[in-house]
């Protein structure tokens, strides 16, 4: 069992820090780092899904970082924001990022998909401190995230329920059923969040199953999407649009994020061909290199 | 022992009293919330819907997205009751039902109107005859299959306290009521309504009362036969079956359902376990059902007073089970009720209206 390598800016100082231009040039790294250590852990364990967890490492990061309302010392708390990563295949970013949060040690992303962990092959909100909802069976979390947005309404408390979804939660046909019951019920502060990537496990979206036009479809489907893609690997880019979505008045909200799959590494980069492969050694040493000397650019910039 | 009281008949549907229950409850149960996918004039929860319209959601024939819908409320600190079709939400929501809402154990009531061949005319397309055994599959789920309109209400209370899913199986058409007044039912209790030392009948649902009717017959033949009615298919109640079986020797399990997996199958389980016996089920064989009235489907599908009664004569015929002289041994220490025979008023009041040319369940 390796160790992950001791990130250059603790978690904690990304938490404090109050200047925002700052503070996103500390996330842009933070994120590339706990994609490396994702790296790393499906590597040493042979087994996870590397294309979709490094897609989504932003924003992710941003969210739990800088947008949502948490106490990974009291994990259960009534008010939290909520998050269900309904693509839940892109597990071990989710526990890589929950992690740095302090919902529990970093070590124990070590026990990643073993026998009697809490870090089950995807997402257990019963196993895991900080997960809001089990995922892996596609197409779920938008229905479940309406409930969420229901139960807060009705409940009259005011947190927010995101969710987060892929290609292959938009080919499920529950999916757009939750699109049109939310357009019905419209609960306030609830926000469907797209990982476009581009990619699912067989091939390219267009390939597979084309999702275009996207943005016309949610329009037809009533929602109230940000006009603009957004650059999912962008920090600044990505406070952008949930800064726009906390100034919305109108729900639901959804906002696309133009990602890549397996960002990060060019090889993994834009293929379905690391949606679930094994990380072996030699695709491991041929990448490590590439995610370092970002990393080290990114230190740069801090 | 538990005897039903009532020597009145009083014909109420579980539709009917699952929806008036909802309504009742409610103000009890500040957290309960009504989800339906558009068949509210069905399953009767259009009650709730008038009286308490910011707490029900009608999603459309959507059940799926009903059923994760309310584990995300259920997550969120509500009671979430579904309502659809007993065959759709156990079909159609099988998914979200597994790894959603059981997987979390999320408190969610699933009310499947509708169960059995009780929506008989729609044809086999709508009848549930395989809800039980899918349903009992799945890790933290209870499954109730009420006999009548009164344990119908106690089950919805009793789940809306529960810490986890229930699935509560209704029926379409109106039944006699059987258990007002009589013992409380309680989540994972038989009801022993007969005491008998020749075959254990066991039965759920609405077949609980051919069930009295063929142990009333079976009597009058010298056959004494020892009745359970098991509402709760899951948790089974294990002791009470391996007590009945560890007696007769012999055990007919009887059920609105394919013999595949259901409630025969639950009872097959525990009866192997603690007191092997001779057995045999009642209930669909393996085909699809068609339209009819409820009755004459459920006498033409294996599903009557005559065929229990033929049942369970044929098992008496029967040698013992090899295995019985241990599994008596075994099953001796079970407490079992008062030996008194007990007088079924309610069977005897059905059966002459029956005679009399009263049709029950044809009500739309």
């Amino acid at each position: 069992m390796g160790t992950l390598m001791a990130p250059k800016v603790e978690p904690a100082r990304v938490l404090a820090e109050t200047d925002r231009g700052k503070k996103a040039a500390m996330m842009q790294y933070l994120a590339h780092k706990l994609r490396m250590d994702v790296w790393d852990i499906l590597h040493e364990k042979g087994t996870g899904h590397w294309g979709g967890a490094s897609s989504v490492a932003e924003i992710l990061t941003t969210l739990y970082f800088d947008t949502m309302r948490v106490r990974p010392q009291e994990p259960r708390w009534a008010d939290r924001d909520r998050l269900v990563l309904s693509k839940g295949h892109a597990s071990a970013i989710l526990y890589a990022v929950l992690a740095a949060r302090g919902f529990f040690p970093m070590e124990e992303l070590h026990t990643f998909r073993q026998i009697d962990s809490r870090l089950q092959g995807h997402p257990c909100m019963k196993d895991t401190p900080g997960v809001d909802m089990s995922a892996g069976a596609l197409g779920h979390g938008m229905s479940v995230s309406l409930g969420m947005a229901l139960a807060a309404r009705l409940q009259k408390k005011s947190y927010w329920s995101y969710v987060i979804m892929g290609e292959g939660c938009l080919d499920e046909g529950q999916t757009w059923e939750a699109f049109m019951a939310a357009a019905k019920f419209k609960p306030e502060r609830l926000v469907a969040l797209i990982d476009y990537n581009g990619f699912q496990l067989d091939g390219s979206s267009d390939e597979i199953m084309p999702l275009g036009p996207l943005f016309e479809k949610f329009y037809a489907f009533q929602w109230n999407v940000a006009p603009t893609v957004f650059n999912g690997h962008e920090i600044r880019d990505i406070q952008r649009a949930l800064d726009w979505v906390k100034q919305q008045t109108a729900w639901p909200v959804a906002v696309i994020f133009k990602t890549k799959k397996g960002r990060g590494i060019s090889f993994t980069e834009d293929t379905h061909k690391f949606h679930g492969a094994v990380i072996d050694d030699q695709a491991y040493a041929k990448g490590r290199p590439e995610l370092l000397k970002t990393l080290a650019e990114l230190e740069a910039a801090l | 022992m538990t005897t039903p009281q009532k020597t009145e008949v009083k014909l109420v549907s579980m539709r009917d009293a699952l929806g008036q229950a909802l309504v009742d409850f409610a103000p009890e149960f500040p957290e309960l919330v009504v989800l339906d996918a558009d068949v509210s004039h069905s399953t009767k929860t259009l009650g709730f819907a008038k009286a308490y319209p910011d707490r029900f959601f009608n999603v459309g024939v959507a059940e799926a997205n009903m059923a994760d819908i309310a584990a995300g409320m259920a997550a969120c600190g509500l009671r979430p009751v579904i309502n659809s079709f007993s065959l759709f939400l156990a079909l159609k929501c099988a998914d979200q039902i597994r790894n959603t809402i059981c997987y979390n154990n999320l408190p969610v009531v699933l009310a499947g109107a509708y169960g059995g061949l009780s929506d008989s005319f729609d044809g086999a397309s709508h009848q549930a005859i395989l809800d039980i055994g899918m349903l009992r599959t799945l890790p933290n789920m209870a499954v109730i299959v009420p006999a009548d309109a009164e344990e119908t209400r106690q089950a919805l209370r009793l789940a809306l306290r529960r810490n986890g899913p229930t699935f509560i199986r209704g029926c379409r058409n109106e039944t006699p009521v059987l258990f007002e007044g009589a013992e409380p039912f309680q989540i994972g209790k038989a009801r022993k309504l007969r005491d008998g030392g020749d075959v254990t009948i066991a039965a759920c649902g609405v077949p609980v009362l051919m069930a009295m009717e063929a142990a009333e017959r079976l009597a009058t033949e010298g056959i004494a036969a020892d009745l359970l009615a098991v509402a709760t298919v899951k948790p089974i109640d294990e002791a009470a079956l391996a007590a009945s079986a560890a007696k007769t020797g012999k055990v007919l399990a009887v059920e609105e359902h394919t013999i595949y997996g259901g409630f025969g199958g639950a009872v097959a389980e525990a009866v192997a376990k603690h007191a092997p016996a001779r057995m045999d089920f009642i209930g669909v064989q393996d085909r699809f059902t068609e339209s009819g009235p409820y009755d004459a489907l459920l006498k033409k599908y294996g599903i009557s007073v005559e065929a229990i009664v033929s049942k369970a004569k044929a098992l008496v015929g029967q040698k013992p089970a090899p295995a019985r002289p241990a599994a008596r041994k075994a099953g001796a220490r079970a407490p079992v009720a008062r030996r008194a025979v007990a007088r079924t008023p309610v069977a005897k009041k059905v059966a002459a209206k029956r005679s009399a040319g009263k049709k029950t369940g044809r009500k739309r």
